[in-house]
């Protein structure tokens, strides 16, 4: 059972390593780390908050370019094309199909955001010179970005179970979007009353928390992340995610593949 | 021992947005195929042949009826195990090589590390695509992928084989090395279950065919007990420089070539256009029954149920 889901995920990697598109996005996220080092050149006395700042956000938005992009083919291509025939027509179950997709793209998106953050390290360390105690902080931003990508990756997945390849872009992206003003929505759900309170309150928790993911600001000011913040965010990131995943299961394991 | 029983597998499709109108893709089918037949699963574009193979791989869920595979309900994950699957058209992750493929096949289905890289090469070997294992498969033409779905359905040595119209799109040698193979299937003892709508690949492989149409079955049998009931044909030829009127109202379609003509004519009109030629004292040349054809019996089922459709049943 886990070896084929492995042998899913792994395929599902090679399938993205092979992509051109993910090599150009990559470039490009690349480039703008390197276009934070100029810029945290002019910027006498700040460079390191510039660098870090605006490499980070880079490795964000394009990780989750990245995640939408392929996510939203990981089930819908494989349908289109009916390549999934010969899997499904073989001992493999289709949550055990999910399950190696979503593995497989997060993998790819753990190792480019991990290549692109030795990017983040090697500007920090050309501006600075040196790296100092509080670049650690810059891991556990990293590692949140991670937990955003685990995160989008579910609910492309979720949405490409049962609609169009733009529509689950659609999807995602807004529910990204939205998440990132959660902090927000929860503000306006405690002050709101009636039927207003009630759907802003539900729509609050039913939305990704992704404002509670980014700590790139303060920790490009070199303020702490809490140890609680990080188990509490992982818990989050993981029960959503599975939340996400079980959601495509259910859907996906009634689906007749036209 | 039944390889395949297929017990009452129906497909219902609803259509329509406000005026809902239910489509039946599959009437109820009921057949049993035995172990090591070839069995042609037979009918024009649109019959559901389609449908039932996905049915059975457990693509589309069924709206009533079962089916057993080896003895075990066709939904039974061991099932898959033990068959193996060629799509139409079939299409592959083009960004892997023809090797990849089938090595990522052979770990699906359970195969492990040297028996699984023996098993790839041997298959490559047997359809012929040894030269070309390293190249991607974006760079295949149609009959090498055709050739690359047979050896991904028979990888992993199963018992049963469905191949969904796996002549479509061969060139004359493509279909021939897809018959010796399907043959070669036959005599290693696996049952083979193909839909097909070449009529001249079934007659000559089938040990058993069945005939869909409108997703009814029409005919299921030998195909030599299926034709015999078909009405026959004879040929008959003579010397004349034109047909006559006569012979033509007899129902003769006439050829005239030089002094000959040749006349297909039905059985028993025979006696008929014998007794003609005598009187005209035509000399005659010949006179050989016409051997009846799948296509015939195929064409009397399909055409039985023309009238239906010219009278606009609902489906």
């Amino acid at each position: 059972m886990t070896g084929r889901i492995f042998y899913i995920a792994r395929n599902t990697f090679r399938e993205a390593v092979r992509d051109r598109v993910l090599y150009n996005l990559i470039a490009f996220a690349l480039l703008m780390i390197g276009g934070a080092v100029l810029v945290g050149q002019v910027s006498i006395g700040i460079e390191r908050l510039v660098v870090i700042n605006l490499g980070l956000t880079a490795i964000s938005l394009f990780g989750i370019v990245i995640a939408i992009f392929i996510g939203i083919g990981l089930v819908s291509k494989e349908i289109e094309k009916r390549t999934l025939y010969t899997i499904l027509s073989r001992p493999v179950r289709r949550w055990e199909f999910i399950a190696g997709k979503f593995f497989g793209l997060t993998g790819t998106l753990v190792v480019n955001a991990s290549l692109m953050g030795v990017g983040v390290f090697a500007a920090l360390l050309y501006v600075s010179h040196h790296l100092q105690k509080s670049d650690g902080w810059v891991l556990v931003a990293l590692y949140f970005i991670i937990l955003q990508f685990i995160i989008v990756t579910a609910l492309t997945l979720f949405f490409s179970s049962f609609s169009s390849p733009l529509l689950s872009a659609v999807f995602a992206f807004s529910l990204f979007v939205i998440g990132t003003f959660s902090e927000d929505l929860r503000g306006f759900a405690a002050v709101a009353h009636g039927a207003t309170g009630w759907l802003a309150t539900g729509a609050s928790y039913l939305v990704p928390n992704i404002a509670a993911l980014n700590v790139i600001g303060s920790v490009a000011h070199d303020q702490p992340v809490a140890g609680g913040l990080v188990l509490y965010n992982t818990g989050y990131a993981l029960l959503y995610s599975a939340m996400a995943v079980c959601g495509a299961v259910l859907v996906f394991e009634r689906r007749n593949l036209k | 021992m039944s390889a395949i029983e297929i017990l009452g597998l129906e497909k219902t499709y609803t259509v329509g947005f406000l005026r809902k109108q239910e489509k039946h893709a599959l009437h109820p089918l009921h057949l049993a195929i035995g172990e090591g037949e070839i069995f042609g699963f037979l009918g024009p574009n649109g019959a559901g042949k389609t449908t039932t193979l996905k049915m059975l791989m457990g693509l589309v869920s069924p709206s009533a009826g079962s089916a057993r595979i080896l003895n075990m309900d066709f939904r039974n994950p061991g099932v898959k195990a033990q068959i193996g699957f060629l799509p139409e058209q079939p299409y592959f992750y083009d960004y892997l090589t023809a090797r990849e493929l089938l090595d990522y096949y052979g770990q699906l289905s359970g195969i492990r590390g040297r028996e699984r890289a023996r098993k790839v090469s041997e298959l490559l070997d047997r359809v012929g695509l040894q030269d070309a294992s390293s190249v991607q498969l974006r760079k295949f033409s149609k009959g090498m992928l055709q050739r690359v779905g047979i050896a991904q359905a028979i990888l992993h040595d199963p018992k049963v084989v469905f191949f969904d119209e796996p002549m479509s799109g061969l060139d004359p040698t493509g279909r021939r090395e897809v018959r010796d193979l399907m043959e070669q299937l036959k005599h290693e003892g696996k049952t083979v279950f193909f839909s097909t709508h070449i009529l001249a690949d079934a007659e000559a492989l089938c040990d058993r065919v069945a005939i869909l149409n409108r997703g009814e079955l029409k005919g299921t049998g030998a195909v030599a007990d299926l034709t015999a009931g078909v009405k026959g044909k004879v040929e008959i030829v003579w010397q004349a420089n034109s047909a006559s009127a006569s012979i033509k109202a007899i129902g003769a379609e006439c050829h005239v070539t030089g002094n000959t003509v040749r006349a297909v004519l039905p059985e028993e009109q025979q006696e008929n256009a014998l007794d003609l030629l005598r009187r005209e004292k035509l000399r005659l040349v010949s006179l050989v029954p016409l051997r009846k054809s799948l296509e015939d019996y195929f064409v009397q089922q399909v055409k039985a149920v023309e009238p239906e459709r010219s009278g606009g049943v609902k489906a």
